[in-house]
């Protein structure tokens, strides 16, 4: 892999845990409203697979999304002023953590409902077959998703269609707070698609290079328009469920060794590093980077209006 | 379109509802190449109710995309594709079997444009079809407007008419927002003249199906019908009653159930869905809302019994509005 493209992903990495440290903090002060969920420890899942992905390929994503959305190139500033409920927003203060979108850089949305976003994502991907383009969607969802009926009606009728469409399972080892291995009868989830006719591919999570090497495959072949593919990325959530989860579900060595154990970010910094692509120096110069372009996200969402009224009946209508 | 085309005003032909259906959905598809339509049977079978035959000859099968059964998979592909460019119309057999579809239409296409704060539009229709009257008892034959009436984002659209029935669905077609469409089961076999040119009429406009001065019968869909048969009736007794089509739900054409209300001072309001938790109750309060000081009577209204549709014949009758029903309860609330 070149430098530009693995300090790319490196950067993405860092601006999503940065994301996700200071949105806990905001929300700590009370600034943040209702619920976040963090994607720490899953960041090379997102950066590795949307590093093959244009501006006009669809990604629909999850109640866990910030990091789907930054690594699809969200404006952070947008971001932080949506968590803050602000009218400069993505949703300007209507949609909150759970409902992000950026249609402008095809993110169709984070998704408060498990498995929502994997239909849409279907449907997005029969709009690039039906108009002929080399667009493709791809849709994340984690393993309490892939339990979903909603998951297994798309996958029939994407390999039914050889639709453009790449379904990633993050398993994060928890569907809320049901452990993996008590959700599912068999081991390798990735086993699934043969059931439906479509490759699939066990990848770990925790690297993003392998992340990069197996999604750009599977996106590709969706371009020549060989169909749909089932990607199972393997990785360990940091956090609980949501923010304040009290983690009755996990033990004590879980909850504060497995962080540092199965983290991501370790592991490319010493990739990167192993490798000689950059150096700890140069790493280090993209951490202050990102912090400084978060800090100044922050300032804006806090100098910003609050949301608009909600105004009848054109925020819920277009066509009236 | 055609050179040889006659351009006479109104030009119409006798056609049945579901053959009106299937000219809205053809002139549609000819017009704009991102209407695709997505269902069970609809491609050689021509639909379970006739309403998109012939449409795969014409347009082929990637535009006439028959699906598998997988309600919940086939209306999330529409929402996604309409997110994304396309205009879908999606057919569901049997309102019944919406509760598969529910999470796709309720928190996922109705909301889109709210959540993301007015970035994305949802122009796709569900057409599906109610109604009791042919035995296919309790799980294919309920009345379920309510339920979608009551989900903010989705609007409701509900013809009598043949005529009606294109006009409706070309407008709901070209709407920007996610549309449920329903059809009658007992309607697709009723003619009228239909404008055979492309013919629009708007949503939110309700018609007055007969002029009374008497009392006001608010309905909509099969009942319409029933309600034009005891006004005849109650003509014959003496009884002017106007027959007000709401045609669409929502948005609901106020201005017309109040000003004809303010006219007759007296409504009764007809639906075959059960009365509980009815769109026959939000009329009624609308009404003792915006109206009260017009009234000379409270409001009624006749609807389906609160239970499941029966099987037999003569049970499944005695569940839903019938003629006699109607004029009964026309000729209380004048007496």
């Amino acid at each position: 892999m070149d430098k530009t493209t693995a300090l790319d992903l490196y950067r993405v990495m860092r601006r999503i845990r940065d994301f996700e440290e200071r949105s806990t903090v905001l929300f700590g002060e009370g600034k943040v409203w209702g619920t976040i969920h963090s994607y720490a420890g899953e960041e090379a899942i997102a950066a590795g697979v949307c590093a093959h992905l244009r501006d006009d390929d669809w990604i629909t994503s999850t109640h866990r999304g910030h990091g789907h959305c930054i690594a699809k190139r969200a404006d952070l500033e947008k971001m932080y002023a949506e968590l803050l409920g602000r009218e400069t927003g993505y949703c300007r203060g209507r949609g909150g953590s759970m409902h992000i979108a950026d249609t402008s850089k095809g993110n169709l949305g984070a998704n408060g409902i498990v498995g929502g976003g994997i239909p849409i994502a279907t449907g997005a991907a029969l709009t690039a077959k039906q108009l002929g383009t080399d667009q493709v969607a791809v849709s994340f969802f984690g393993d309490g998703a892939a339990n979903q009926g909603g998951f297994h009606e798309s996958a029939n009728l994407a390999a039914l269609w050889k639709l453009p469409v790449i379904y990633v399972c993050e398993v994060n080892q928890y569907a809320e707070s049901l452990p993996v291995e008590r959700g599912f009868p068999i081991k390798d989830i990735e086993k699934r698609a043969e059931g439906y006719g479509m490759p699939g591919v066990r990848v770990d999570g925790l690297d993003v290079k392998a992340v990069y090497d197996a999604a750009g495959e599977l996106i590709a072949r969706a371009r020549r328009g060989d169909g749909p593919s089932f990607l199972v990325a393997y990785a360990y959530r940091h956090e609980g469920h949501y923010y304040g989860d009290p983690r009755k579900y996990q033990t004590k060595d879980q909850i504060e060794g497995w962080k540092t154990k199965f983290d991501p970010l370790v592991d490319a910094r010493k990739w990167i590093v192993g490798e000689k692509l950059a150096t700890e120096a140069e790493l280090a110069a993209i951490d202050a980077q990102v912090i400084e372009e978060a800090k100044k996200a922050v300032a804006f969402a806090e100098a910003s209006p609050l949301a608009s009224p909600i105004s009848l009946p054109g925020d819920v209508y277009a066509s009236h | 379109m055609q050179a040889t085309e006659t351009h006479a005003p109104a030009a119409t032909r006798e056609m049945f509802y579901n053959e009106a259906l299937g000219d809205a959905l053809r002139l549609e598809m000819e017009r704009d190449e991102r209407v695709i339509v997505l269902g069970e049977d609809i491609a050689e079978h021509g639909g379970a109710f006739q309403v998109t035959a012939g449409l795969l000859e014409k347009f082929g099968p990637t535009r006439i995309r028959q699906t598998p059964i997988s309600e919940l998979g086939i209306v999330g592909a529409a929402v996604g594709a309409a997110l994304t460019g396309l205009r879908p119309v999606v057919e569901l057999m049997y309102i019944d079997f919406a509760g598969l579809a529910m999470d796709q239409l309720v928190n996922q296409a109705a909301q889109n444009r709210f959540m993301f704060g007015g970035q994305a539009r949802v122009p796709m229709v569900m057409r599906t079809q109610g109604g009791a009257g042919r035995g296919n008892a309790a799980q294919h034959s309920k009345s379920l407007e309510a339920w979608f009436t009551h989900i903010a984002g989705l609007k409701v659209v509900m013809p009598s008419t043949p005529a009606d029935a294109k006009g409706l669905l070309t407008a709901s077609i070209r709407d920007d927002d996610p549309v449920i469409f329903l059809e009658h089961k007992l309607l697709y076999r009723t003619k009228g003249d239909v404008p055979t040119a492309e013919h629009l009429v708007p949503l939110g406009k309700a018609d007055v199906k007969r002029a009374g001065k008497d009392l006001t019968i608010v309905t909509w869909s099969r009942q319409v019908l029933f309600a034009l048969d005891a006004a005849k009736q109650l003509a014959s007794e003496g009884v002017e009653a106007e027959v007000v089509d709401l045609r669409s739900l929502v948005p609901l054409d106020k201005d017309a159930v109040l000003s004809s209300v303010r006219k007759t001072h007296r409504v009764l309001i007809v639906h075959e869905a059960i009365k509980r938790g009815g769109f026959g109750g939000e009329i009624a309060a609308l009404i003792a809302e915006e109206a009260f000081d017009d009234l000379d009577a409270p409001p009624k209204r006749v609807a389906g019994l609160d239970t499941p549709i029966p099987y037999a014949q003569h049970l499944e009758k005695s569940v839903i509005p019938q003629v006699d029903d109607i004029v009964r309860a026309a000729k209380d609330l004048v007496a």
